[in-house]
């Protein structure tokens, strides 16, 4: 380089060299590489010409450097504007290349489920729990003293063909219902007793609208001054939760040993809100669970002191819930497995 | 229970339709399953008067005129051989339904309307009707039986509707009887009801008798006291056995009973009215006129009516003469001792026998009646001697015989009168939780018969000896509640009980916590019975003897099929892989958290042990034994525990694809993929996995809710390496020895396993990620060189592995 270049003069001639560069530069990444390589402080064509001001006359060293770093914040800007501009078509021609068809079918993303027995236990259960009920689920397998004796159903009584038993020994069967678990409980001898028992029970009967194996759920309350009115006052909270609120239930006289009054509980007709449909057969009203006041003879029966406590119970057929809720026409169904029917209710 | 309403009406004034009836009934404890007119696919039927009648030539019609009165007149064409002028028959006019008959004029062939008709060219506008035709049978109305026209009474108004005349204008109801309430198992006790219900008073039947029959020998001897409380034995002369009488043969008939002679019609109508089985023995085939009530001897043997032969035990209850049984006890007479048209003299029988043993030997005879259905149900003692009267009145009545002196009770000294009960209202009341005022306590219980007295708090009531099932306060509550009305009742919520804790276990926790899991897993979850079959464990190939096989019987199963408390949840999931396939679903994942039954002792002296189980099942082309492995690991994750792995054998499982499952040291289940031998025995061709582990072994979990490990405060190094190992050599074998060699080990992950041309035969290539984690200091570059190296040299040693090249 000429001693005497003009100051000037080297400033455009660099400048034009620089601007021929940018010129050639299509993308992003070449901006920065260029850039890399112009600004470089050692052998950039811009970066390294600071070095020079050895060779300026010292009067023109003050212009120079001033020129050198317009230059410089000139070619920065440069490269700023290249590079926002080539990136905002990178990224055009990116979303471009990337465009797809959303009506596609998705990705296999697997989703199991629980069983609907499960599905409406559970939500029995969080119902009761909250009102501060334990969950006790007793065994499948019960002595008849605990099934029949203690529930007031002695040997020769009618009830017991009400219900058809498996026998697996003379003192052994499948229970045939969850009422068998509440006389362990009141065995414990533990005052207040506020307990849920669901599980499954057993009865041999086996045709189109019956399983030898269904699953019930034994509510039972024990304390002091209990009475129907709070029976269907918990039952109500009962069936808003499953069926909405609203739903209300009905007390009609029946008959189970174990309770004395006993009641069948109907619910008002979720479907047509007691206008009367197909699911209620036009009455306004769906059976759904039997219950009543704990007969005395089965608290005394547990050491309990009926001149101080009393008690409430029911026993409601979680099935039959799950196929009113779901609308299952047949029981049969909540047992086969059948992936084309598990999965269709959820949580 | 089938209850006629015109029945019902001879002893209760009932001044509701038939509507606001089953209302009651229903709100006071009885339901009415089903309730129709008789007549009610009859209608349009008229009184009609044939004016004229005039033979049709060559055919076997005639061309009436017939008056209907406000109707008109019509020309009707009949051809029945009765069709007389002067003579009133039912006349269906045109649009009236009748039934429509076979060509045998008997077989009821659905309901027609009539029409406008051509018979042979000859124009008919309506027609004549038989008995038949109108749904009625001689037993239901006098000459209805004949094969013709149905002829009405003199005294019929043209034009009037026939259903009045003809009684099918009666109500039919279907009563369904609570088991606690044998004493309305008839048509007397209902009427109890429905009079306390409607307050109304009740007529209660006739018995009055007189007693100037011949009389003869007659003894009776109960040896079996416990069977039987009360024997009542009547001897009755003069019999003459003939039909009963249409209104009682109606009534039968309407109850759904056949009518067969006037003796034995009047044993099924005071059964029907009062809820007592009754016998009627021809007196002079009781051999030496004894009659003993005792248990069947081993072996012995008794005809029935219907001639069928049953060879007894001493279980048996029978009735016997002084040689042979003439009945079993309860269920059915013998032949040996049947009425015949011949009879002159019987014995009526009325007794109350234990209900188990009736039911129990009904049961193991096969052979059952209206009377073991009643035993079974319940027949209290009080009904016993008024049934008897009863049907000594009613074989007066009926001209049927003459009722002796001859009249033997056996009995234990049970008192039948109404025993006093004496309670507090309150503690009536407070059973309800709910105040009724005192003149309805009186109103309902004077009502019920109960002839209560209220003085202050305590009310008195004589409960009749019909109303067995009273026996205490809440009794009491409940018969006022149901003649009150429930809708009475207020809803209150427990205002009285205390706070209580409640909420899931720990287990219960865990297994929804599995649940779930497994569902958010890609798992569905399933339920299959906790009974199998004999050849579910068959369908497994287990030896004879595989603890499996040590599976609770079923005494009393529903088929062989159902026979078997489960001892493993595997051939039910088995099983639902292959229906699901057969049903076209062409893969998927399912669980079951259930029990298996492990009995102590077999026959079962002690509860058995209930195990919570799992049993996961994976099948179709996209499952393979580690996606199956995948869901076993989420089960150990979900229960904040490790599952090891190594090879097993299982009868029904892939020789070389099946692992045992332990956990914590412990053998916990099993996994693997279902053998290819059973897989086609169920016609399954896709390729299925099935797992199962016992939940209960892993219990100690359970309450494991996790708790936090502090993040490492220093950076974690990772280190990966590849191995040349022995083919045999299995991943946990290396893991295990990269992970013994130093502490820091964090994590030791496979990510690449190689068999191929670029290593040996019989060699294989594994990768392996390591994760070194500082504790107290960062690592130096030499300190993890020497880690590096340790593993290096501990897996040459150990497991004969170099890096690979």
């Amino acid at each position: 380089m000429a001693d005497n270049m003009d100051v000037k003069e080297r400033i455009l001639e660099v400048r034009k060299q620089v601007e021929d560069d940018l010129a050639l530069l299509r993308d992003s990444k070449s901006v920065y590489e260029a850039k890399k390589k112009i600004m470089d402080g050692k052998t950039g064509v811009i970066g390294s010409m600071m070095r020079e001001m050895g060779k300026i006359a010292k009067e023109q060293r003050a212009e120079f450097g001033r020129s050198v770093n317009e230059l410089r914040d000139w070619a920065e800007k440069r490269f700023a504007e290249l590079n926002e501009e080539f990136r905002k078509k990178e990224l055009e021609a990116r979303y471009e290349s990337e465009k797809i068809d959303v009506t596609l079918p998705p990705k296999k993303i697997r989703a199991g489920s629980l069983h609907p027995v499960t599905l409406v236990t559970n939500e029995l259960i969080d119902i009761f729990s909250s009102m501060g009920f334990e969950i006790y689920e007793g065994t499948e397998i019960e002595k008849d003293y605990y099934n029949f004796t203690a529930l007031n159903i002695p040997a020769d009584h009618p009830a017991r063909d009400m219900q058809d038993t498996f026998y697996l020994s003379p003192e052994f069967l499948l229970r045939t219902q969850t009422s068998a678990g509440q006389i362990h409980v009141m065995e414990r001898g533990k005052l207040p007793i506020k307990v849920i028992s669901p599980g499954k029970v057993f009865r041999s009967d086996d045709d189109a609208t019956h399983s030898p194996m269904f699953s019930q759920m034994e509510g039972l309350v024990v304390d002091k001054g209990i009475t129907l009115g709070d029976l269907q006052g918990m039952l109500n909270r009962l069936v808003e939760n499953v069926f909405g609120p609203g739903t209300t239930t009905r007390l009609r006289p029946s008959y189970f040993p174990f309770t004395e009054p006993s009641v069948e509980v109907d619910v008002s007709c979720f479907a047509c809100h007691g206008k009367g449909c197909r699911l209620c057969k036009g009455t306004g009203w769906i059976e759904v669970l039997g219950a009543g006041v704990v007969n005395n003879k089965v608290l005394e029966g547990c050491g309990i002191d009926t001149e101080l406590y009393s008690g409430i119970a029911f026993g409601v057929g979680i099935d039959r819930l799950a196929m009113l809720k779901y609308g299952y026409n047949n029981i049969k169904l909540l047992f086969e497995s059948d992936l084309r029917v598990l999965g269709q209710v959820k949580e | 229970m089938l209850v006629p309403l015109s029945w019902l009406r001879e002893y209760v004034d009932i001044d509701v339709t038939p509507d606001e009836l089953e209302e009651r009934l229903f709100s006071c404890g009885f339901e009415v399953e089903e309730k129709h007119e008789l007549g009610r696919d009859i209608s349009n039927v008229v009184v009609g008067l044939v004016k004229s009648c005039e033979a049709v030539e060559g055919t076997h019609l005639h061309q009436c005129m017939v008056d209907a009165g406000v109707h008109g007149t019509f020309q009707i064409m009949c051809g029945a051989d009765n069709v007389h002028a002067g003579g009133r028959f039912p006349l269906a006019l045109i649009g009236a339904t009748v039934y429509g008959t076979a060509k045998d004029h008997k077989t009821i062939e659905g309901v027609v309307t009539i029409r406008e008709g051509k018979l042979r060219g000859h124009d008919s506008f309506g027609m004549l009707c038989s008995g038949t035709e109108l749904g009625l049978t001689e037993d239901l109305y006098e000459g209805a039986g004949y094969n013709g026209l149905l002829v009405l009474p003199e005294d019929a108004v043209p034009g009037e509707d026939v259903k009045p005349i003809l009684g099918l204008d009666d109500w039919i109801f279907d009563v369904s009887i609570t088991a606690n309430r044998p004493d309305c198992q008839c048509i007397f006790g209902l009427a109890r009801e429905v009079a306390a219900a409607l307050g109304k008073p009740l007529r209660a039947p006739r018995l009055d008798h007189s007693e100037d029959g011949t009389e003869a020998p007659l003894q009776v001897t109960v040896e079996a006291k416990d069977l039987c409380p009360r024997y009542i034995g009547h001897y009755v002369s003069d019999v003459r056995i003939g039909p009963a009488p249409q209104w009682m043969r109606r009534r039968l008939a309407l109850a759904g009973i056949n009518a067969i002679s006037n003796i034995v019609d009047i044993t099924n109508y005071v059964l029907t009215e009062l809820g007592q089985p009754m016998h009627a023995f021809d007196y002079p085939y009781l051999k030496d006129a004894h009659i003993i009530v005792r248990r069947a001897k081993e072996g012995e043997k008794v005809t029935t009516l219907d001639e069928k032969e049953f060879t007894l035990t001493p279980e048996n209850l029978v009735i016997a003469d002084a040689e042979r049984p003439v009945a079993l006890a309860g269920i059915m007479g013998g032949l040996n001792s049947e009425i015949q048209d011949s009879t002159t003299a019987v014995v009526y029988e009325a007794a109350a026998f234990q209900r188990d043993n009736i039911r129990k030997s009904s049961r193991a005879l096969g052979q059952s009646s209206d009377s073991s259905a009643m035993f079974s149900k319940g027949v209290y003692e009080y009904s016993t001697v008024m049934a008897m009267e009863r049907a000594l009145h009613l074989t007066e009545e009926l001209g049927a015989g003459k009722a002796s002196k001859v009249h033997l009770d056996v009995n234990t000294g049970n008192s039948l009168e109404a025993r006093t009960m004496t309670v507090s209202l309150k503690k009536v009341l407070g059973v309800l939780g709910i105040t009724v005022p005192e003149e309805d306590v009186i109103r309902i219980f004077t009502n019920l018969d109960f002839a209560p007295e209220l003085s202050g708090d305590t009310l008195t009531v004589r409960i009749p000896a019909y109303r067995e099932d009273i026996e205490g306060y809440q009794d009491l509550s409940e018969e006022l509640i149901r003649m009150y009305g429930y809708e009475h009742v207020v809803p209150t919520f427990l205002p009285t009980a205390q706070v209580t804790m409640g909420g899931r276990s720990d287990r219960q926790k865990a297994l929804l916590r599995l649940r779930r899991a497994l569902a958010a897993a890609g798992a569905h979850e399933g339920m299959h019975y906790s009974f199998f079959s004999p050849s579910d464990l068959d369908l497994l190939k287990l030896p004879e003897d595989a603890p499996e096989r040590k599976a609770i019987p079923i005494l009393n199963p529903i088929n062989v099929d159902l026979s078997l408390m489960r001892t493993t949840l595997a051939p039910e999931m088995i099983r639902a892989m292959a229906r699901n396939e057969k049903r076209g679903n062409m893969g998927g994942r399912i669980f079951e958290v259930g029990k298996v039954f492990i009995p102590k002792a077999l026959p079962l002296t002690d509860y058995p042990d209930e195990r919570d189980t799992l049993s996961i099942g994976v099948f179709g082309k996209e499952e393979d034994f580690f996606t199956l492995k995948g869901l076993t690991e989420r089960v150990a994750d979900c229960l904040l525990t490790k599952f090891r792995y190594r090879p097993a054998e299982k009868t029904f499982l892939h020789p070389n694809m099946t692992a045992e499952i332990l956990s914590e040291g412990r053998v916990v289940g099993y996994m693997g993929k279902l053998r290819y031998e059973i897989a086609a025995e169920l016609d399954m061709e896709l390729p299925a996995y099935v797992a199962e582990i016992d939940l209960q072994a892993l219990s100690d979990c359970f309450p494991r809710v996790g708790h936090y490990t502090p993040l490492p405060k220093f950076d974690v190094e990772k280190r990966d390496f590849a191995f040349v190992v022995d083919s045999e050599k299995t991943c946990e074998e290396i893991e295990d020895a990269i992970r013994a060699s130093c502490p820091y080990i964090t994590n030791v992950e496979l990510f690449d396993v190689y068999e191929g041309l670029q290593v040996l035969s019989g060699k294989k290539s594994m990768a392996f990620s390591v994760v070194f984690t500082p504790t107290d200091h960062a690592f130096k570059d030499a300190e993890l060189e020497g880690f590096v190296e340790k593993i290096l040299e501990d897996l040459k040693v150990k497991a004969g592995a170099v890096l690979r090249g």
